[in-house]
């Protein structure tokens, strides 16, 4: 596989960054999972935040690469936050038979990111599905 | 009279899934279905093509656009010569996997359509319709 194909992933302070903008086949999937993986380690990250706003579809197939994200950051001690996923995308995941209980979302990428600067002084997320007003 | 108009591709590789869905899309589009229905027929579109990928070993796919009067949908069609499928209740039901899915491809995939059959005899390959409506 050409080495172009893979998403950046960008740093910002301790959190990693990602915007999934192309229609991703299953191994640019399975590379992202791996290469953030790497990058929670190697930068010390607490936190990642993955920008999905402009994915038209999430099928099991990236919604387990969501899950398995969440996962292995939070036994890495960084949390996942999935932000922008579109509504459509919700019903459909949903209908699909996937809620996705262990991955955390926001809105947009502002309310994620308060998330995880918030987030940061805790272990655990709070379960009452707060929003910031 | 009915107008039917169909496009074919061949699933060989893991990129014929983005291929498909692609496809499934741009004829969602051009027969006016909603957002939420596009992202349901194409959702399903990718489970289904993927597994002819992962599970039949790779297959054949052919998509129909129906036009009868009033009524326009899609009709997807999933066809392999794999190993089939022993128990297809079970192969539906939510969570059951062979493989390292999450289980929730076929029972999902038919939960987003508004037509499915599948007919499949172990070692004879699996044949799968999916029709959903505007």
């Amino acid at each position: 596989m050409p080495e172009t194909e893979r998403i950046p992933i960008l740093k910002m302070g301790d959190l990693l960054l990602v915007t999934i903008q192309v229609d991703m086949h299953d191994r640019i999937a399975m590379r992202l999972q791996d290469d953030l993986t790497e990058r929670i380690v190697s930068d010390h990250a607490r936190g990642v935040l993955i920008d999905i706003s402009s994915l038209e579809i999430v099928d099991s197939f990236i919604g387990r690469m969501l899950a398995n994200i969440a996962a292995m950051s939070r036994v890495l001690d960084a949390q996942t936050v999935v932000v922008g996923m579109r509504p459509a995308v919700a019903i459909t995941l949903v209908e699909l038979g996937l809620s996705l209980p262990d991955v955390r979302t926001a809105l947009n990428v502002e309310q994620g990111m308060q998330l995880l600067t918030e987030g940061g002084k805790t272990n655990g997320w709070p379960h009452d599905g707060r929003r910031s007003s | 009279m009915a107008d039917v108009r169909a496009e074919e591709l061949d699933i060989g590789e893991s990129d014929d899934v983005v291929r498909v869905r692609q496809a499934v899309r741009d004829a969602a589009v051009e027969l006016g279905f909603s957002i939420v229905d596009q992202t349901k027929v194409v959702t399903a579109a990718s489970e289904l093509a993927r597994n002819t990928y992962t599970y039949g070993g790779g297959g054949h796919f052919r998509m129909e656009l129906l036009n009868s009067g009033s009524r326009h949908g899609l009709r997807l069609t999933f066809e392999d010569d794999g190993p089939g499928i022993p128990d297809i209740e079970q192969a539906l039901r939510d969570g059951y996997t062979t493989g390292t899915g999450l289980g929730m491809g076929l029972g999902g995939a038919r939960r987003l359509v508004n037509e499915f059959h599948i007919e499949s005899n172990p070692g004879s390959g699996t044949r799968i319709v999916a029709t959903r409506w505007r």
